[in-house]
C-alpha cells in the first residue's frame, strides 16, 4: 500500500492511494497562494497599476522589466494569475481509478487533473460539494476572463532551462512548452542569469514549473460531467476489491470524509473536518473507529485563533468602521463562512443599531450561492434541518434580503452603481485581492482610513494580500475564522478513533516556523505520525495478511474438519482457486483425468494439477523431556540437550545424529542412515497430531 | 419547650424510629437539630431529657432499629452529641461505648473525652497519660490505634477526632494528647503515599492554631516543617497558607512556608525567564521535583496546582501577618502566567515549553492570574514591571480570544491597577505611564462596546463607569475620554436588546453626565445632556425590564444628591416627573428608590436627617433652605405625599418600610417647628383620608390631588407610624419558621405517607 503526495499544501491536499489493486486520488486541492506573486487584475483601468516600474537586476540589467514590476518595495509578475498544480509526474494519472472529493474547496484543480492527464475513472462527490464546487470554479473562470490581459509572463520561471543547460538532466516536472522557451532563453537572457537572482519572494516559490493558467468553462463542465453524486454513508464498490464511504465532516455543506476499507483492512481519510456547531451536519467521528491507516488533512490554519472569538472581532470592527461613516470591506469566496457571518451580523446588526446599513454581496454567482444553501435541507445541521419542516428558510439571510438589507450582484457594473449607497458594508471575492470585484473597491476605499478591509479567510496571508496595494490608509483588520479542527480536538479525536497508524503532512509534525515553543500546536500521536510532503511516496506501515476466499458449496460439503484444539477446527482442502474481478473461490478441483488412449496430445494451457495422495498434516508440539525419555526407551544413549534460541537441539552422540526441535519445524539430520531417520521421524510423529 | 412542641414532640419520635416513614426531607432533620440546640442553649439538657422521655427511647431505640435511614442515624448521634455537652446530662450516654461509627460519632466521642477529661482531673494538670480516667484511656487508645492502621478511612476518622479534640478543647490535657499521639502522626509523614494527607493537614493546622501550644510547641514546628517538606503539592499549599496565617510561629518555619508556597510560580519564572531577573525571593526557592512533576502531570493538575497558589497569595496579601512581600518576583510571575496563558511567552527551557502548550488558552488559570495581578496592584513594583503588567492586561482585553469571563477579570484587574497608580501629590495628572495607557485603551474599550456578546458589553460599560467614577476630573483621563468614542457608544447602548446592558449604560452615561464628560466640540452640548434626561425619563416610562428602570431611578437619585444641572435648574419639577414615573412602577425596588429619591428631596429642602448616634458630635441645627409651610407645599405639588401615603401599603415590605420611615422623618422634622399650628379638621383632610383606604387596596395609580399642607400634616399626625413600622420589622415569614410548624410539617409528611399505605392495600 502506497501513497503518493502530489501536493505539499495541508488544507489543499492531493493525494493517490494505491490499496489492493485500485488508485485512489484522495482530494484535488488548488494551491492559489501562487497568484499572490501577481499583480492584480483590475476591473477598471488603473493609473497606478499601469505605470509601476519594470524590475531590473542588480547590474543594471533590465531583461525582465516587461514581466516583473515593482510595487511599494516588493516585486509583482505581471501576467495573468497562474496557479499551483499538484505533482503530475510522479505517478501516471491516467491509472487513476477514481478520485475522492472531500469538500468544495478540495476540488479546484479537478478540470487540470480531469482533462489533461488521461484520466479515465470516476470522481465521486457529494451533491452540495458539486453544486458549490461549480459555484467557486464559475466565479474563478469569471474573474479571470473578464479581465483579459494581453501578456503572459513566462521568461522570468525559466528555472528548469536553466537546469536543462548546466546539467542536461531533464527534469521531472518538465513544462510542455518547453522549447518555446528554450528559444528565449537562447535569445535573452545573460550568461551569469542564475533564477536565485530574482527577489524574495518570488525565488523562494514552489514549483513555479507547475504553475498554470486558469482553466475554461468548457473544461470545468467537461469535468464536472464526470462527477458521480453519492450521500453519506453510500457504501461504493470498486471493482469489488474495496469499498468506498463518504461520512459527514462537519466543515462545509456536503463536506466529507471517506473510509477506504476491504475484508481486512481500513483505511481512513480525513480531510476538512469541524466540531463546531456551525451550519452544515455534525462530523461522523464513530465511523473512523478501528483504522489500520489514517490520513489527517485539512485542519486549522489558524490553530491559535478561536473562530467564536474572531467573529466578535469582526462584528464590532465592522461596527465602530459604519459608525464613523466608513465602509466594510470583506474579501472572501461565495460559500462557506459567509454563510455564518451573514447569520451572525442578521442577529447583530439590530443590537448595534446598524440596521439601516446597506449589505452587498457581489460575486457573478452570489445569487446561486445564497439559494443553494437554503435547498440542501438534509445536509445541514439538526438545527437548521428542523426549520425547513415549520417551513422556514433555514438560513436567515432570506430575510435579509426579503427586508432589502442584504442586497446582492453578480458585479459592480449594472444595477450595482444605482444602488450603491455609503457607508456600507460589502462581501466580494477573490481572498487574494489578485482578481474579482475585491481589486475595486480596494482601489475605491484604500486612500480612506475611515474604510476598513476585514480578512475572515484564513487561505491568504493578509500581509502579502496587501502588498500591492500599499501604501494604505484603510484600517485592516486579520479575524480569520477557521472552523477545521484544531490540534486539541485532534487528539481527543485520535484517541477516540484510535488509528493504528496516522500519516499527514509534514507541517502537522512540528510546531509552526513563527511559534517553535508551541509544542501543542502539533499532532501528538502514539506511534508517532508518519509525515509526508510534496513530491514524497509513501509505503505506508502495514503488510496486508488476509484475503476473503468463498468456498463453493459442493466443496464445503466435502469438506471434514477436525478439532484440534478447543474452538479450532481444520479440514484439508484441494481446490482451484478462480480468481476474477478480485473475487476468490475456491470450486472443487477437476476429477482426475482419465488415462487416454493416448492420442491426443496434452495442451500445456488445459494442464491440470496433479492431485497427489497428499501426506497427513501434522499439528501439536514435541515435549523434550519425554522425547529424551522416549529415545531412551527405544535404545538410544548417550543423549545431550541443548537449548538454543528458537528451541532445542538432541544430540544423538553415539549415532552422530542430531534433531533440531524448534516452534515450527523438525530436522533430523543424520548422515546418510535412512533406517535411522526413519526410526526417528516416526519417535517424532508419535508426539504429533496427524488428520 | 413550649407545651405545643412538647406535646407533638412524642409522636414525632415514633414517626423517625418507623422504617416504614422514612423521612423524605434531610433539611427538616438539620433544622431540628438546630432548634433541639437552641432549646439546650436555653434549658437544661438533663431537665429536658427527663421531662421527655421519648427523646431518651429514640436515642436508644436508634440504636436497635435495623434498616434505619443514615439521615436518622446521623441526626440521632448528632442529636445526643448535643445533649451531651452538658456535663450533667452525660449520664444518659456513659453506657453507650460503642458509637464510633460516622462522622457524628466523632464529635460525641471528643464530647466523651473532654468530659471524661474534666470530670477526672479537676485541678490536676494530669499532663501523664496513664492515670487518665478508664474512658478517655480506652478513646486514646482506639484513635492511636487507628492512626497506626494501614487503612486510610480509619485514619482519616482518627485525625478527624483529634482535628475536632484540638478545634474544641483549649485545656492543658490535649497538650498531654499531642504528646502522646504526635508520635504516630509524625510517623504518617513517612509513610509513601501519605494517607488522609487533607485530613493531616486541618489537623495540624487546628493543633497550630490552639492557644494552648502558644508557649511551649511540644514538638509541634517540627512536625510541622517535616509536613511541609513531605506533603505534596496538593496539600502542601493549604498548609503553608495556614502556617503564615498563626499569629505566633517560629520565623524559620514561616520562611519555609511561604517558600513552599510560592515553589510553583518560581517553577513557571525559571522555565520562562531568559536572563536571572531581580533577586526576590523566588529565586531562593530551591527547584522541586515534584512540584515540576505536577506541574507537567497533566493539563488538569498544572492549571489546580497554579489556581490553588495564586488563589492562596490574593489570601495572604492584605494580611498583617504577611511574610516580606517580593513584589517584584510575583508581578512578574503573575506576568508570566497570563503571557503563558495567551501563548506569548518565551520559554527557556523544555518545561517552559511544556507549560506553554498546557497553559495556552487556559481560562481558569487565566481568571486566576488576573484576579491576583489585580490583588498585586495594592503594592508598589518597579516602573518596568508595571508597564509590563498594563501591558498584559491590555493584550488581554484586547486579543479577540479572550473569553467574556477572561474579559470581565480583566477589566476588573485593570481598574485595580489604574486607580492604584501613585499620583503626584497636589498635582492633578496621572504620572507618567497612565496617559499614554489610556490613550491605547480607549479604542480597545470602544471595541468591547461593540462586542456581540452581551456580557462583554455589560463589563466594559461597568468598567467605564467605575473609571470616570474616581477619574472624572482628571484632565489627563478627560481628555483621552473625549478624543475616543466611548461616551457616544455608551449613549447608543442606552438602545441595546439586553436589559444587564441597558442598565449598565443608564448608570454609565448618567455618570459621564455628571462629571460633563460629553463631548466637549459638540455645538448640541446643552441639547445632548437635556435629551440624556429625557432618554433616560423614557427608559423609565416604557422599558419592559426591571434592571434599566432601576438604574435610572439610582442615577436620578445620583443626580439629585450631587446638584446634576438637570436636577438643579428645576428641582421641583425633576422631582415631580420623576417621582410620578416611579409610583406607577410594578417594580418594588424602582419605587423604593423612588422613596429615597424623595428622602434626598426632603433632606435638601429641610435638612439632613438627624443623626441617632449618641456619641456623635451635635451639630448646630442647619437651617432649613426655606419656611416650612413653603416646604411642605413643594411636597405636595411635588406629589410626595400621595407618592409616600401609597406606599405605606405597599404590598411589598421594604417600600413600605421605606415609606414609614420617610414619613417618621418628615414628622421628627415638623415637630422641631413649634410654630406650626395644630391642625385638628383643617380644610381639605377629607380628601386625603378618603385617599388613604384607596391606597390600602393599592389603587396608587389614581393620586388623591395637590392637598393642602394642613391637611397633610392632620394625617400625618394621626397616623400611628410607630406602630407600623413595628409591624412591618417583623418578618413575613415569622409563622412559617416556627419550631411548632416544622414538627408540624414533618408529622403531616408521615401521616400523608401512612395514607399512601393504606391506599396501596
Amino acid at each position: 500500500m502506497k501513497l503518493y503526495c502530489l501536493s505539499g499544501h495541508p488544507t489543499l491536499p492531493c493525494n493517490v492511494l494505491k490499496f489492493k489493486s485500485t488508485t485512489i486520488m484522495l482530494d484535488c486541492g488548488l494551491d492559489m497562494t501562487s497568484t499572490l506573486n501577481f499583480l492584480p487584475l483590475p476591473l477598471v483601468q488603473s493609473p497606478r497599476l499601469s505605470s509601476l516600474p519594470g524590475w531590473s537586476l542588480k547590474d543594471g540589467n533590465a531583461f525582465l522589466d516587461k514581466e516583473l514590476k515593482e510595487c511599494s518595495g516588493h516585486v509583482f509578475v505581471d501576467s495573468v494569475p497562474e496557479f499551483c498544480l499538484p505533482e503530475t509526474e510522479l505517478i501516471d494519472l491516467s491509472t487513476v481509478d477514481v478520485i475522492l472529493i472531500s469538500n468544495y474547496h478540495c476540488m479546484m484543480a479537478l478540470p487540470y487533473i480531469t482533462e489533461h492527464t488521461g484520466f479515465t475513472g470516476t470522481v465521486y462527490a457529494t451533491e452540495p460539494t458539486v453544486q458549490i464546487g461549480r459555484l467557486l470554479m464559475e466565479e474563478l473562470v469569471n474573474f479571470i476572463e473578464r479581465v483579459p490581459k494581453a501578456q503572459s509572463a513566462s521568461l522570468w520561471k525559466n528555472k528548469d532551462i536553466q537546469r536543462l543547460e548546466c546539467s542536461g538532466v531533464i527534469s521531472a516536472h518538465c513544462n510542455p512548452c518547453l522549447p518555446r522557451f528554450k528559444q528565449f532563453f537562447c535569445l535573452s537572457l545573460p550568461s551569469s542569469w542564475d533564477y536565485r537572482l530574482l527577489p524574495s519572494p518570488l525565488k523562494d516559490a514552489v514549483e513555479v514549473s507547475t504553475w498554470r493558467r486558469c482553466y475554461t468553462m468548457q473544461e470545468v463542465n467537461s469535468a464536472l460531467s464526470k462527477i458521480q453524486l453519492v450521500g453519506y454513508s453510500q457504501k461504493i464498490e470498486l471493482f469489488g476489491a474495496v469499498q468506498v464511504t463518504p461520512l459527514s465532516s462537519g466543515y462545509a455543506l456536503g463536506s466529507s470524509n471517506w473510509i477506504i476499507q476491504s475484508h481486512y483492512e481500513k483505511v481512513s481519510y480525513v480531510s476538512g473536518s469541524s466540531l463546531l456547531t456551525t451550519h452544515p451536519q455534525p462530523m461522523d467521528q464513530a465511523s473512523l473507529k478501528n483504522s489500520d491507516v489514517l490520513v489527517l488533512t485539512g485542519l486549522t490554519q489558524i490553530p491559535t485563533a478561536n473562530p467564536d472569538g474572531m467573529v466578535g472581532e469582526f462584528c464590532s470592527n465592522l461596527a465602530l468602521t459604519v459608525r464613523n461613516g466608513g465602509n466594510v470591506l470583506v474579501p472572501c469566496y461565495p460559500s462557506g463562512v459567509i454563510y455564518d457571518l451573514l447569520e451572525c451580523l442578521y442577529q447583530y446588526i439590530d443590537s448595534a443599531g446598524l440596521s439601516s446599513v446597506p449589505l452587498y454581496f457581489i460575486s457573478p454567482v452570489a445569487n446561486s450561492s445564497l439559494e443553494f444553501s437554503q435547498i440542501f435541507a438534509e445536509w445541514l445541521c439538526h438545527n437548521k434541518q428542523s426549520k425547513v419542516y415549520l417551513p422556514e428558510p433555514p438560513f436567515p439571510h432570506a430575510e435579509l434580503i426579503q427586508t432589502n438589507k442584504l442586497k446582492h450582484y453578480p458585479s459592480i457594473h449594472g444595477d450595482f452603481s444605482n444602488d450603491f449607497r455609503q457607508p456600507c458594508v460589502v462581501f466580494t471575492g477573490h481572498p487574494s485581492l489578485r482578481f474579482g470585484d475585491v481589486v475595486h473597491f480596494m482601489e475605491l476605499w484604500g486612500k480612506s482610513s475611515l474604510n476598513t478591509v476585514i480578512f475572515t479567510e484564513p487561505d491568504f496571508s493578509y500581509l502579502e494580500a496587501l502588498a500591492p496595494y500599499q501604501p494604505l490608509a484603510m484600517k485592516c483588520i486579520y479575524c480569520p475564522i477557521d472552523t477545521r479542527l484544531n490540534f486539541i480536538q485532534v487528539s481527543k479525536l485520535l484517541k477516540e478513533v484510535q488509528p493504528l497508524h496516522v500519516v499527514c503532512p509534514e507541517q502537522y509534525t512540528q510546531p509552526p516556523p513563527a511559534q517553535s515553543h508551541r509544542m501543542d500546536l502539533m499532532i501528538d500521536c502514539q506511534p508517532p505520525a508518519m509525515s509526508y510532503r510534496r513530491a514524497e511516496v509513501l509505503a505506508l506501515p502495514f503488510k496486508r495478511r488476509y484475503e476473503k476466499i468463498e468456498i463453493m458449496p459442493e466443496l464445503a460439503d466435502s469438506l471434514v474438519p477436525m478439532e484440534i484444539k478447543p474452538g479450532i477446527s481444520l479440514a484439508t482442502v484441494s481446490a482451484v482457486l478462480h480468481t476474477k474481478d478480485n473475487k476468490h473461490l475456491l470450486q472443487p478441483p477437476p476429477r482426475p483425468a482419465q488415462p487416454t488412449s493416448g492420442k491426443k496430445r496434452k495442451r500445456v494451457s488445459d494442464d491440470v494439477p496433479d492431485c497427489k495422495v497428499l501426506k497427513p498434516l501434522l499439528s501439536g508440539s514435541i515435549p523434550v523431556e519425554q522425547f529424551v525419555q522416549t529415545l531412551e526407551k527405544h535404545g538410544f544413549s548417550d543423549i545431550k540437550v541443548e537449548d538454543t534460541a528458537k528451541g532445542h537441539i538432541v544430540l544423538l552422540q553415539e549415532a552422530e545424529t542430531l534433531i533440531q526441535i524448534e516452534e515450527d519445524s523438525t530436522h533430523i539430520i543424520c548422515d546418510n542412515d535412512e533406517m535411522l531417520r526413519v526410526r526417528l521421524r516416526d519417535l517424532v510423529l508419535k508426539f504429533l497430531q496427524k488428520f | 419547650m413550649d407545651p405545643e412542641c412538647s406535646r407533638l414532640l412524642p409522636a414525632l419520635c415514633a414517626v423517625l424510629v418507623d422504617p416504614r416513614q422514612p423521612v423524605a426531607d434531610d433539611t427538616c432533620l438539620e433544622k431540628l437539630l438546630d432548634w433541639f440546640k437552641t432549646v439546650t442553649e436555653g434549658e437544661s439538657s438533663l431537665v429536658l431529657l427527663q421531662g421527655h422521655p421519648c427523646l431518651v427511647e429514640l436515642l436508644s431505640h436508634v440504636l436497635k432499629v435495623q434498616d434505619l435511614s443514615p439521615g436518622v442515624l446521623s441526626f440521632s448521634l448528632r442529636l445526643a452529641g448535643t445533649f451531651a455537652a452538658q456535663e450533667n446530662c452525660f449520664q444518659y450516654l456513659q453506657g453507650d461505648s460503642s458509637l464510633f461509627v460516622a462522622s457524628a460519632a466523632s464529635q460525641l466521642l471528643v464530647h466523651v473525652l473532654a468530659l471524661s477529661m474534666r470530670g477526672g482531673a479537676e485541678g490536676h494538670p494530669c499532663l501523664r497519660g496513664d492515670d487518665w480516667p478508664a474512658c478517655a484511656q480506652k478513646i486514646t487508645d482506639h484513635v492511636e490505634e487507628s492512626l497506626c492502621c494501614t487503612a486510610t478511612p480509619k485514619v482519616t476518622q482518627a485525625l478527624n477526632v483529634l482535628t475536632t479534640t484540638f478545634g474544641r478543647c483549649q485545656s492543658p490535657w490535649t497538650e498531654a494528647l499531642w504528646v502522646r499521639l504526635s508520635p504516630r502522626v509524625a510517623c504518617l509523614l513517612e509513610r509513601d503515599p501519605i494517607p488522609a494527607a487533607h485530613s493531616l493537614v486541618d489537623l495540624l493546622l487546628c493543633v497550630a492554631r490552639s492557644p494552648v501550644f502558644s508557649s511551649s510547641d511540644g514538638g509541634l514546628w517540627e512536625t510541622l516543617a517535616q509536613a511541609l517538606s513531605c506533603l505534596g503539592p496538593t496539600h502542601v499549599g493549604p498548609l503553608a497558607l495556614g502556617i503564615l496565617k498563626l499569629e505566633h510561629c517560629p520565623q524559620a518555619l514561616r520562611t519555609q512556608a511561604f517558600q513552599v508556597l510560592l515553589q510553583p510560580l518560581a517553577c513557571v519564572l525559571k522555565a520562562t525567564v531568559q536572563a536571572p531577573g531581580p533577586p526576590g525571593l523566588l529565586d531562593r526557592t530551591a527547584d522541586d521535583a515534584t512540584t515540576v512533576d505536577t506541574l507537567l502531570a497533566s493539563k488538569s493538575s498544572c492549571a489546580g496546582l497554579l489556581c490553588r497558589t495564586l488563589a492562596h497569595l490574593e489570601e495572604l496579601q492584605p494580611l498583617p501577618q504577611r511574610p516580606p512581600w517580593p513584589q517584584a518576583s510575583l508581578l512578574g510571575a503573575a506576568v508570566t502566567v497570563l503571557q503563558l496563558c495567551d501563548g506569548s511567552a518565551a520559554p527557556a527551557s523544555s518545561v517552559g515549553s511544556h507549560l506553554c502548550g498546557t497553559l495556552a488558552g487556559c481560562v481558569r488559570v487565566q481568571r486566576a492570574a488576573l484576579d491576583f495581578l489585580g490583588t498585586l496592584s495594592e503594592g508598589t513594583g518597579p516602573q518596568e514591571l508595571v508597564t509590563q503588567a498594563l501591558a498584559v492586561l491590555l493584550e488581554c482585553l484586547e486579543s479577540p480570544g479572550s473569553s467574556p469571563t477572561v474579559l470581565k477579570k480583566a477589566f476588573q484587574a485593570t481598574l485595580q491597577w489604574l486607580l492604584s497608580s501613585p499620583k503626584t501629590p497636589g498635582c492633578s495628572d496621572l504620572g507618567p505611564l497612565i496617559p499614554q495607557f489610556l490613550r491605547e485603551l480607549f479604542p480597545v474599550l470602544q471595541k468591547r462596546l461593540c462586542h456581540p456578546c452581551w456580557e462583554v458589553r455589560d463589563s466594559a460599560l461597568e468598567f467605564l463607569t467605575q473609571l470616570s467614577r474616581h477619574w472624572g476630573g482628571q484632565a489627563d483621563f478627560r481628555c483621552a475620554l473625549l478624543a475616543s468614542e466611548v461616551p457616544e457608544l455608551a449613549r447608543q447602548l442606552l438602545q441595546d436588546p439586553e436589559s444587564y446592558v441597558r442598565a449598565s449604560a443608564v448608570t454609565a452615561t448618567g455618570q459621564l453626565s455628571s462629571r460633563g464628560l460629553h463631548a466637549p466640540t459638540s455645538p448640541e452640548y446643552a441639547e445632548a445632556r437635556q435629551s440624556l434626561f429625557l432618554e433616560l425619563l423614557h427608559i423609565l416610562s416604557v422599558d419592559s425590564e426591571g434592571f434599566p428602570r432601576r438604574a435610572v431611578m439610582q442615577v436620578f437619585t445620583e443626580w439629585l444628591r450631587d446638584g446634576h444641572a438637570d436636577a438643579a435648574q428645576d428641582t421641583e419639577q425633576f422631582v415631580a416627573t420623576v417621582l410620578q414615573a416611579a409610583s406607577r412602577d410594578l417594580d418594588w425596588e424602582v419605587r423604593a428608590q423612588g422613596l429615597e429619591l424623595a428622602l434626598v428631596f426632603l433632606g435638601q429642602t429641610l435638612g439632613p436627617p438627624r443623626t441617632h448616634c449618641p456619641y456623635a458630635v451635635a451639630l448646630p441645627e442647619v437651617a432649613p433652605a426655606r419656611p416650612l409651610t413653603e416646604a411642605l407645599r413643594a411636597f405636595c405639588h411635588v406629589g410626595l405625599f400621595d407618592f409616600a401615603f401609597c406606599a405605606l401599603f405597599d404590598c411589598d415590605r421594604p417600600v413600605a418600610q421605606k415609606s414609614c420611615d420617610l414619613l417618621l422623618f418628615l414628622r421628627d422634622k415638623i415637630a422641631s417647628y413649634s410654630s406650626l399650628r395644630e391642625a385638628g379638621g383643617g380644610p381639605n383632610t377629607a380628601s386625603v383620608e378618603a385617599a388613604l383606604p384607596r391606597c390600602r387596596t393599592g389603587e396608587h395609580a389614581q393620586p388623591p390631588g395637590d392637598q393642602e399642607p394642613e391637611a397633610v400634616l392632620a394625617m400625618l399626625r394621626s397616623l400611628d407610624l410607630e406602630g407600623l413600622r413595628s409591624t412591618l420589622a417583623e418578618s413575613s415569614d415569622h409563622v412559617e419558621k416556627s419550631p411548632q410548624s416544622l414538627l408540624q410539617d414533618m408529622l403531616a409528611t408521615g401521616g400523608f405517607l401512612q395514607g399512601d399505605e393504606a391506599d396501596c392495600y
